[in-house]
């Protein structure tokens, strides 16, 4: 059995290889803190999510799930604490070293975040025009269609953001996300402003991209049937820290009066 | 991350990062003169950015093209026709001054001299600012609020070198021949305005007007446009990518462009016009 030097020494060189099976989670947040002004966003969050688990976080509005989502993709600077992708701390990366990181994630936004003045195809495609240069025109066409097809789009490829609706725009949004054929999957209230049967079948989409790409992934939500369905574990955040995690039935045995009123007014 | 790939979260009224809180002033009554400073410091780390993403690869030459034909050709007529306004006025104005004096035969040579020098330029630096610092400042802040930068971010790709550069890089070298644009313009109708008043053809108003005149008059006010064009680019790509604060933030981005790069501009056009009386006397 490889020590833990081993494995961190593996996982600085090849990370996500190294940490297959390590034991070592694809995501590992630590303590960490963000404050906005004198606003205190996260108080000490710790969370880790292991490749092939998903993880629901949960919590009020304005409670800082967004943004530990956008501090574990480096869009934002944690003040304190520290964030690991397959072992390796996201701190002091130069912006080289975080794309690397960034191209083994995929993040679907909570408006889906389609670039406007672009097709369908061509937003599902920009990462591979970017990173995958070795691709052909054709080839790329062909994984832009196969991506498509996976989130039930690929009727729609000439179409533009603003002709199909806020559930099909999540479903490129998602195919987008799943272009580089990421390690790790942030979404960020996948079914928010949804009817039931749209946010059931980005539910059934997520579960199956997860049967099928085996990733670790955080889905932050307020949609407590989405969290049920979708989740391993889930996390209930307050005042920018984790009150309780486990499975939805572990949640539902807590004492703590915030888990028990969150539980009983979703 | 905020500091290592400018982030559109670092805005006006955002949150400051930690380490730059630690380098503020404590005391409220710097607020202002902090932002002032801030905004300059911003702008210096932004602009450094840039330089690095448009002299390393890859390049985004597509964009590029597809910017040279937004900023260039689009401005063309509005350019020109500012061009040709001004061309006229001068002609009336200093036909009407000149003649008091006694000093006609000159209307040609002030013509050309004060369009080739000093109008044409400066009124296309306003104009490009104008059309262009709103349509860039508009169109990076509605990207910025509906997190579109972010998601460019969020797929390893620098907004700086997709965004930035090639609108920065096309409204470099599109300021110049804008600018020879305007002044043709300005030439052609203020020839007009004097011919209409009194016969005079075209290559002897040109003949009169570049008598005595060399390159020294003509390349030095052009290729000074290239700086309103990197001043022009710049603030509007900075004002654009720092926007907070949905539509209205949209409008304020705008604003603020038009409104800096203008101001920046005139104030730039001051320096320029004593360095090439300097260097170019």
């Amino acid at each position: 059995m490889a020590t833990i030097d081993q494995v961190l020494i593996q996982a600085a060189l090849k990370p996500e290889e190294a940490t297959k099976g390590s034991g070592v989670p694809a995501i590992a947040v630590d303590d960490l803190h963000k404050s906005f002004g004198s606003q205190k966003v996260l108080n000490g969050i710790s969370v880790a999510v292991n490749r092939g688990e998903t993880l629901a976080v949960l919590g009020r509005s304005g409670t800082g799930k967004s943004v530990l989502l956008r501090l574990i993709i480096g869009l934002e600077e944690p003040d304190s604490g520290s964030i690991l992708i397959h072992g390796r701390d996201i701190a002091g990366l130069n912006l080289d070293q975080l794309c690397e990181i960034r191209m083994k994630m995929g993040f679907l936004f909570q408006h889906a975040a389609l670039y406007d003045s672009l097709t369908v195809e061509e937003n599902v495609g920009f990462p591979l025009v970017h990173h995958k240069k070795e691709m052909s025109k054709s080839e790329r066409a062909d994984r832009v269609k196969q991506l498509l097809a996976e989130v039930g789009m690929e009727g729609h490829l000439k179409k533009m953001p603003s002709d199909i609706s806020g559930g099909m725009q999540k479903r490129v949004g998602l195919a987008r996300a799943l272009a580089l054929e990421p390690d790790i999957l942030l979404l960020d209230e996948p079914t928010a402003g949804l009817d039931p049967i749209s946010s059931g079948e980005i539910n059934d989409l997520v579960l199956k991209l997860q049967a099928e790409h085996h990733t670790a992934s955080i889905v932050v939500t307020h949609d407590l049937h989405s969290a049920k369905t979708i989740a391993d574990r889930l996390a209930l955040l307050n005042e920018g820290d984790v009150v309780v995690q486990g499975s939805f039935e572990e949640l539902q045995k807590s004492d703590i009066a915030f888990v028990q009123e969150f539980l009983g007014h979703s | 991350m905020i500091d290592r790939n400018f982030s559109p979260v670092a805005g006006t009224e955002a949150p400051l990062s930690g380490t730059r809180r630690s380098l503020t002033f404590p005391s409220l009554s710097f607020g202002p003169i902090n932002k002032f400073f801030e905004w300059f410091g911003d702008l210096g780390i932004f602009f450094w950015r840039v330089v690095h993403a448009a002299i390393t690869p890859p390049f985004e030459f597509r964009e590029l093209f597809r910017q040279l034909d937004e900023i260039g050709s689009m401005s063309l007529p509005l350019v020109a026709l500012a061009g040709a306004a001004t061309g006229v006025v001068l002609s009336l104005e200093a036909r009407y001054s000149l003649t008091r004096f006694g000093a006609k035969s000159l209307l040609p040579a002030a013509i050309v001299f004060s369009v080739i020098h000093e109008t044409g330029p400066i009124i296309t630096g306003l104009v490009v600012s104008g059309r262009v610092g709103a349509g860039i400042g508009a169109e990076l802040a509605s990207m910025k609020v509906t997190e579109q930068i972010d998601a460019i971010e969020a797929s390893a790709v620098s907004p700086c070198r997709l965004l930035a550069a090639p609108r920065i890089l096309a409204c470099i070298l599109v300021l110049p021949l804008l600018t020879l644009a305007a002044d043709f313009c300005g030439l052609f109708m203020g020839w007009v305005a004097q011919a209409l008043v009194e016969p005079l053809s075209f290559h002897q108003f040109i003949s009169a007007g570049f008598k005595g005149a060399d390159f020294n008059d003509f390349l030095p006010p052009t290729f000074k446009t290239m700086m309103f064009g990197l001043i022009i680019g710049l603030i509007a790509c900075f004002q654009g990518m720092r926007t907070q604060g949905g539509a209205a933030g949209v409008g304020r981005a705008a604003t603020s462009s038009v409104v800096l790069s203008s101001l920046f501009v005139i104030l730039a056009d001051v320096v320029l016009v004593k360095l090439i009386l300097i260097f170019f006397p």
